[in-house]
């Protein structure tokens, strides 16, 4: 990378150096804010063609409208017969319940993996690693079979359930990680005071895994919100469409000629990822400090 | 609790006979991940392993038909090795150059810039995005014929830019952009891992008068190997899987003539559109030994040329 080797000027308090490594600070914040603009011109782009005419759309590179117009959400929002509105509740419920269930589901395995004992402890511990690195396409085949004999097809609990049911490992493990760095003395006196193994769990493990948890509800909220797969294999009924799947089926239906109210629904679809991205940062920051401080 | 005897045991002994009498309660606190350890994820890979022998359209029994999914797929099968070939050069291409960014960019904040954070969220904005249908669209609209990259080059004077999307030669370049602007979510993990390096170990470099460059090759790289390695893993294995934005760009199809038929959308097609549920299977089935064979390569030559601080 051209990039690489400008970097890192050397670090000493004389000053002939220093001016150099103003310098040098300076072009750093040139490079990464160009960079940075030419990275994230497309959003902006996306979010300026949501208000333009369609015509406009393949004539203007730049960002502000010449011609307002704010048709795009009214035309994009009834285009498939069903107002959005249906598929973003479909959404947020989806959404919702798959956080709750891994919140649930991933902190009660990891304090059984981080605290207790138990029989086959370490081989359980090995399988719950390496089904993180399974790939979905392993078991999505006889998912799918076994949610459709049991006729749970076309409703949202082949995504729910397996929320409940711990299957996102990657969180499992995470927390275990976390518990693993809290003081064990915190376990003993709580135990000294009376508590068996779940009010450890209630009283003192999981206020002190809050930063994991944050992590989690907000990885798992924009994993859910994003999936694609999942409903287009499990949903048929477009009433029950979440939002991905009726993006999707809106490009279907218009064939890519109805590009601005695609693109003021596609905006409209990412507002709830940003408005989590603006709020978790600082969850996500502390989570981060919490386990570099370690 | 009633195993509670405050009579002044150690806590240690204490605990072994509290977890002696309650020996159901770990498993309590595992039930749920072991009800889908069993229904969800180890039951279900057994039965593709399974169905991948035989011949299953979900109507009627699975016909056992041995080997003969494997030896088509090998043998019989154009699309099978079209899809191979896209996503193993969508990994091998895709994968170093996300990486080489993120650690570029990673590397120039680590610098201590004012507002790093806020340049650090900004570059991780395309990560969080990325992966939604929507920016697939997007990117669908931006590469074709009249979409807005070629506006820009019309106006750079190309008067016949190609439609991207649309010709074969061009179309999973046009997905490997997009996988790596995505780069912000590793050049998070890199700038996590470059602040764990020794400050002192720069200094020391600086009285030996090392430049810039020699620090970076002899010093930054090599401590920061682990995160390298995690970063590769990690970005290589959901690279293979790899499904929403080649279904969405090529509108479900992986054309133009396969040229974006990426494995894990051939078998969505030869599951759910053709209900081949044995073929694609054995489809998962191979995709599995291939991720598994990458992830045991890197693992057994990591010793070379991952360096552990204090063999953390």
């Amino acid at each position: 990378m051209a990039t690489v080797h400008t970097v890192t000027p050397p670090i000493r308090r004389s000053g002939s150096l220093s001016r150099r490594r103003r310098l040098g600070r300076v072009w750093g914040h040139v490079i990464i804010i160009v960079f940075g603009v030419a990275l994230l011109y497309p959003l902006l782009w996306m979010l300026a063609s949501s208000f333009k005419p369609n015509a406009d759309i393949f004539s203007e590179p730049g960002l502000w409208p010449k011609n307002w117009t704010l048709e795009n959400y009214a035309r994009g929002w009834t285009q498939l017969g069903i107002p959005f509105s249906t598929f973003f509740l479909n959404s947020f419920v989806v959404a919702f319940f798959s956080v709750i269930g891994n919140l649930f589901s991933c902190s009660l395995a990891a304090y059984a993996f981080a605290r207790l004992r138990f029989r086959l402890r370490g081989l359980l511990f090995a399988i719950m690693i390496s089904t993180i690195m399974l790939p979905f396409q392993v078991v999505l085949v006889p998912q799918y079979i076994l949610f459709h004999t049991i006729n749970w097809t076309n409703t949202y609990l082949p995504l729910l359930v397996p929320k409940f049911l711990a299957v996102d490992s990657f969180f499992v493990f995470l927390m275990v990680q976390f518990i693993r760095s809290l003081p064990r003395e915190l376990d003993d006196a709580a135990t000294v005071d009376g508590c068996g193994p779940a009010g450890v769990f209630w009283w003192v493990i999981l206020p002190l895994l809050r930063p994991s948890l944050a992590v989690t509800a907000v990885f798992t909220f924009i994993w859910t919100w994003n999936d694609f797969l999942g409903p287009l294999v499990y949903l048929t009924d477009q009433t029950k469409y979440t939002v991905p799947v009726a993006l999707n089926a809106f490009m279907d239906s218009t064939g890519a000629t109805e590009w601005g109210a695609m693109f003021a629904m596609s905006v409209l679809s990412l507002i709830p990822l940003f408005i989590v991205f603006l709020l978790a940062q600082r969850q996500l920051i502390s989570g981060i400090a919490t386990t570099g401080i370690k | 609790m009633a195993a509670v005897d405050q009579h002044g045991a150690a806590v240690g002994a204490h605990r072994r006979h509290a977890s002696r009498r309650f020996a159901y309660v770990p498993w309590m606190f595992l039930l749920p991940w072991m009800i889908g350890l069993v229904g969800i994820t180890l039951g279900p890979m057994i039965a593709s392993l399974y169905l991948s022998f035989t011949d299953y359209s979900l109507l009627g029994d699975p016909h056992w038909i041995g080997v003969q999914n494997y030896v088509e797929l090998f043998t019989d099968d154009p699309r099978f090795l079209a899809a191979a070939q896209v996503t193993l050069t969508y990994v091998i291409i895709g994968v170093p150059l996300q990486l080489a960014l993120a650690l570029g960019i990673a590397v120039i904040l680590n610098r201590g810039l004012a507002a790093m954070s806020f340049y650090r969220s900004a570059y991780y904005l395309p990560s969080l995005l990325g992966s939604s249908v929507a920016v697939a669209l997007l990117w669908r609209q931006i590469f074709g014929s009249d979409g807005l990259v070629n506006v820009v080059l019309r106006l750079l004077g190309w008067a016949n830019p190609p439609n991207w999307i649309a010709t074969p030669d061009h179309a999973l370049g046009t997905l490997i952009a997009l996988h790596v602007w995505t780069f912000g979510s590793p050049m998070i993990i890199f700038l996590a891992g470059l602040r764990q390096v020794p400050k002192d170990l720069y200094e020391a470099a600086d009285v030996d008068g090392a430049n810039a460059w020699t620090k970076f090759w002899r010093i930054t790289i090599p401590m920061i190997t682990p995160v390298i390695f995690f970063n590769s893993i990690l970005q290589m294995i959901s690279a293979f899987q790899a499904f929403t934005q080649a279904y969405v760009v090529s509108g479900g199809q992986g054309g133009p003539v396969n040229s974006t038929l990426f494995y894990s959308l051939y078998l969505y097609r030869q599951a759910f559109l053709n209900f081949h549920m044995g073929y694609a299977a054995a489809m998962a089935w191979v995709l599995f030994v291939v991720i598994a064979l990458f992830t045991w390569l890197a693992f057994s030559t990591s010793g070379r040329w991952v360096y552990y601080e204090g063999g953390q």
